[in-house]
């Protein structure tokens, strides 16, 4: 499947593993500078195959968007496909393939991210192009029309055509009251259809500019190369006006336990969900987000989990069953459980049983022994994510373009190690409270609840 | 799945400006592939890299799902569900306590032609987890709660899927492309077959399908060639050494058919078969090429530049060569709008009709060479996992070491004739179509009253 100008679905993607530290790191010393208008750069160097990866984060995503024009940022990113005065539109493409490279696009909530992985000794191209489309864009009103029905298209493929896809769509417009979370990344069908040649340019002139944006470089390349690179292609490109905080609508209290159901005749069984807004890394208390990321492995993070050793081994009630964090979000995200019966069982018997999971856990706290698994699990990633310099680029990028810090990253390790089983149990008690929360049903045609 | 063609390709044209960037020397020259002999005998390949402390190990048994018995479909692919599930004195929570503990991940998985196995470990838990690996491939203990667990899960996701369209829609591709072949059948089995395989066919499948002779492995990491042989020996040395294969015929698939799943979507899903080639053909290079320039997964091909960049019509179109060890199909598909679906089908076809009268232009194939060449490293090298998955892959098509080395020279002997050649014997024949969707509009057949989906302009 051809994945262009991708969009990823959740609110953040990107950094929803736990991956977003260095620990038992191998000798590769990590750069960060600032050119002097504005834009921040790191480096990663990664000398095991002569290959970049260069990645442009755009601090905007689709919960910058102004009322009445969502999808904006997505179509934006598409058109920034079009070309400017120098390298006009496919050039990028043919490019990146005529040096047997690849690149792309992805669109989130909170970013907006433009890579190439090409042969090291053509990052100065790359860097060159980027740089020259990061205010030098030339959008003409003949390649709108056709681009927006493509867009228009990708929506149909990822949520109209699923199911699966329009009810998560429509969970997380009821779980946000009123944060921008609530409205989809690739936008309502009603709204892209209206957007046009103007709201893409204002967008642009708001928002793509060196002192909004972060530039990470992973690969076989020497920092000081790079910085002398950066300063001779991004460097040119003039600082944007400062942009205001970047402070979306908060969400109100909320004290409603909510329910979004969808039947259709393609699903042959049931399944539900139960989410509830949580703290993030950026915005959570010294040491919570941490927490929430050990109760989501312990709680539901595959087979040594909690919900699958009880609900699918020992209960054998449930086809599925588990527990995801969504810590990466700029704002306060998701943390859902999950669950769907066995065929002979009902999804009223799985629900209860997860639900008893969650209830043990606030009760009794987790043990030693699986908070420390869980942390080792976590600690051992960081070294895997070495492995692939494309993992490296997108957990540094997408830590910067929120605010973070390398030292963010680094230290990660020792503060998933200082969490205690109190602050585990802590956080569920406070966070996981049924009462307040959104539960999703998908069902088959002919039942009307889950009762 | 392993497939040769699973990287994206696409076409460009020339730039003058960048000519200067053409690689001069293979991006893959620091991966240096080692052939590791076993002192029993075990063949392996490696690559040796301390920069990260882990290790890597993949590796496949040739047989795969065609090996299940008649009404016993689904045993390779529960087979697969069960090598952490419990092996030699340790029960399935006792194994899997252990592999957690010692940091190791462990995988295992079936196609239609062979079951692969993974690991990936902490190079200072090496020891530790090649020993989890040993039991999981010689004792495993195929536990009847184990069985029964991932049997129900299996079928749990056979009964989800049942009433999708695309389910269906699977099944009859399938069946119209393969006949009776075991390709036509569906690998994760039926609710029948799953409800009669026991332990015993499971322990019987993998007797029969473990052995020395048709084992391929690669190996990456911080791990040198002695402790990589002595490993190889045991992990697999008391395996027996052949298999007991049931013969697969090499089958033609059957073109020319029309399949059409009706079901009221926002989109048509449209699949179109053509014919391809055997990985050994003489012409299998051009064909790839010729795949690359018509709809190799990139934004420059041609199926993208008139079906998605002129008209909208699309988010994605591609082609692909389906390399399959008995057969080999070309794919093209795409999915639109409902209400546009014949003429995206229309443009497909006359797109693919221009490639098989004219073939590529001399641009095309010169940048078709070049991305096919340059992006082998990054497509095919870009992390320790898919460095052993290509070393597995290329021995599973029964390519040499070297190979790496000759490709390039291989794709640039490619000529444009050639090309053109392959493109008419391979395009002209009437592909076997399959759409999804609502009933094709077009000016005979007017648009239903209510639309499927809204309209936009």
């Amino acid at each position: 499947m051809i994945l262009k100008h991708g969009l990823a679905l959740a609110l953040v993607t990107v950094l929803s593993l736990p991956a977003m530290a260095e620990d038992t790191a191998p000798d590769t010393a990590i750069q960060n500078f600032t050119l002097d208008n504005g834009l921040e750069v790191v480096v990663i160097p990664d000398h095991r195959a002569p290959i970049v990866t260069h990645m442009v984060w755009y601090k905007v995503g689709s919960a910058d968007e102004a009322p009445g024009k969502s999808g904006i940022a997505h179509f934006l990113e598409h058109l920034m496909f079009k070309g400017t005065v120098k390298h006009p539109a496919g050039e990028l493409d043919r490019l990146v393939t005529e040096i047997g490279g690849n690149g792309n696009a992805v669109t989130t909530s909170d970013f907006t991210t433009y890579f190439q992985t090409v042969p090291a000794d053509a990052l100065a191209t790359m860097m060159d192009i980027e740089a020259d489309r990061m205010r030098g864009l030339v959008l003409t009103d003949d390649v709108i029309g056709s681009e927006r029905d493509v867009v228009l298209e990708e929506r149909r493929m990822r949520v109209d055509g699923s199911p699966q896809a329009l009810l998560q769509e429509e969970t997380t417009a009821t779980l946000f009251q009123n944060h921008p979370y609530r409205i989809p990344t690739i936008g309502w069908m009603q709204e892209i259809e209206q957007l046009n040649r103007a709201d893409a340019v204002a967008f642009y002139d708001q928002y793509y500019a060196p002192n909004n944006a972060v530039l990470v470089i992973a690969g076989d390349v020497e920092p000081a190369a790079v910085r002398t690179l950066a300063e001779e292609t991004y460097g040119k490109v003039p600082r944007g006006p400062d942009l205001p905080a970047r402070v979306r609508p908060s969400e109100p209290v909320q004290d409603t336990k909510r329910t979004v159901s969808l039947s259709d005749a393609r699903i042959g069984i049931p399944s539900f969900s139960r989410t509830w807004i949580v703290p993030t890394y950026r915005t959570a208390e010294p040491g919570e987000a941490e927490a929430i990321d050990l109760l989501s492995e312990i709680l539901g993070g595959g087979s040594r989990s909690r919900l699958y050793q009880q609900v699918i081994v020992k209960d054998g009630i449930g086809a599925s069953a588990g527990a995801s964090y969504d810590g990466g979000a700029y704002d306060p995200s998701g943390f859902t459980i999950y669950g769907a019966p066995q065929p002979g069982h009902t999804l009223p018997e799985v629900e209860a049983a997860v639900d008893a999971q969650v209830a043990l856990l606030i009760k009794d706290g987790v043990t030693e022994a699986e908070l420390n698994s869980a942390k080792a699990r976590y600690v051992r990633s960081m070294i895997f994510a070495h492995d692939a310099q494309a993992s490296m680029a997108n957990l540094y990028g997408s830590r910067l373009a929120s605010g973070g810090t390398i030292k963010d990253i680094t230290e990660w390790p020792d503060r998933i190690r200082a969490v205690t089983a109190e602050q585990v149990q802590a956080v569920a008690a406070k966070y996981l409270n049924p009462a307040i929360s959104v539960t999703s049903y998908l069902l088959p045609p002919e039942t009307t609840g889950a009762q | 799945m392993t497939n040769l063609f699973a990287f994206p390709r696409r076409i460009a044209g020339l730039v003058t400006v960048l000519s200067a960037l053409v690689l001069a020397v293979p991006a893959y020259a620091e991966v240096v592939f080692q052939d590791v002999t076993s002192p029993k005998g075990i063949n392996a390949w490696l690559v040796e890299d301390y920069s990260v402390p882990i290790i890597t190990i993949r590796f496949a048994f040739e047989g795969g799902s065609t090996q299940d018995a008649i009404g016993k479909e689904g045993t390779a692919n529960l087979l697969t569900a069960l090598f952490d599930e419990g092996a030699g004195d340790l029960d399935s929570d006792a194994f899997q306590t252990k592999l957690d503990d010692d940091g190791a991940e462990m995988g295992f998985a079936a196609d239609q032609d062979a079951v692969y196995g993974s690991m990936r470990m902490l190079a200072d838990k090496r020891e530790e987890a090649f020993g989890l690996l040993k039991l999981a491939i010689q004792e495993p203990r195929f536990d009847q709660n184990p069985i029964d667990r991932m049997r129900a899960q299996i079928v749990a996701g056979i009964i989800a899927s049942a009433k999708d369209p695309g389910t269906a829609a699977r099944e009859q591709w399938a069946k119209a492309l393969f006949g009776d072949h075991p390709y036509a059948r569906q690998s994760q089995g039926t609710e029948v077959s799953l409800a009669s395989i026991t332990a015993d066919d499971l322990r019987a499948f993998k007797t029969a399908n473990f052995a020395r002779s048709n084992l391929h492995v690669g190996i990456v990491g911080a791990i040198d060639a002695k402790t990589a042989g002595e490993t190889l020996d045991m992990l697999f040395g008391d395996l027996p050494e052949k298999p007991d294969l049931v013969d697969v015929p090499d089958i033609q698939p059957t073109f020319g058919k029309d399949l059409f799943v009706d079901y009221n979507l926002p989109q048509t899903a449209i699949y179109m078969a053509f014919p391809s080639l055997k990985r050994e053909a003489p012409d299998f290079y051009a064909a790839s090429l010729m795949n690359q320039i018509l709809g190799g997964g990139g934004f420059s091909s041609r199926l993208t530049d008139e079906v998605r960049e002129k008209r909208g019509l699309t988010y994605g179109i591609s082609s692909s060569m389906m390399t399959l060890k008995h057969s080999n199909v070309l794919l093209v598909n795409t999915s639109t709008r409902s209400d546009r679906a014949a003429e995206t089908l229309t443009v497909t076809e006359d797109v693919i009709a221009r490639m098989a009268k004219d073939g590529p232009t001399p641009e095309e194939l010169a940048s078709a060479k070049k991305y096919a060449i340059g992006s082998y490293a990054i497509n095919e090298l870009s992390s320790s996992g898919s460095i052993a998955n290509t070393l597995v892959g290329l021995q599973l098509r029964g390519l040499d070491i070297d190979y790496i080395n000759e490709r390039a020279d291989l794709l640039n002997a490619v000529t444009i004739e050639d090309v053109k050649a392959v493109a008419a014997k391979l395009l002209s024949v009437k592909p076997t179509i399959l759409l999804i969707g609502p009933p094709l509009t077009t000016a005979e057949n007017p648009a239903p009253a209510e639309p499927a989906t809204p309209s936009v302009n």
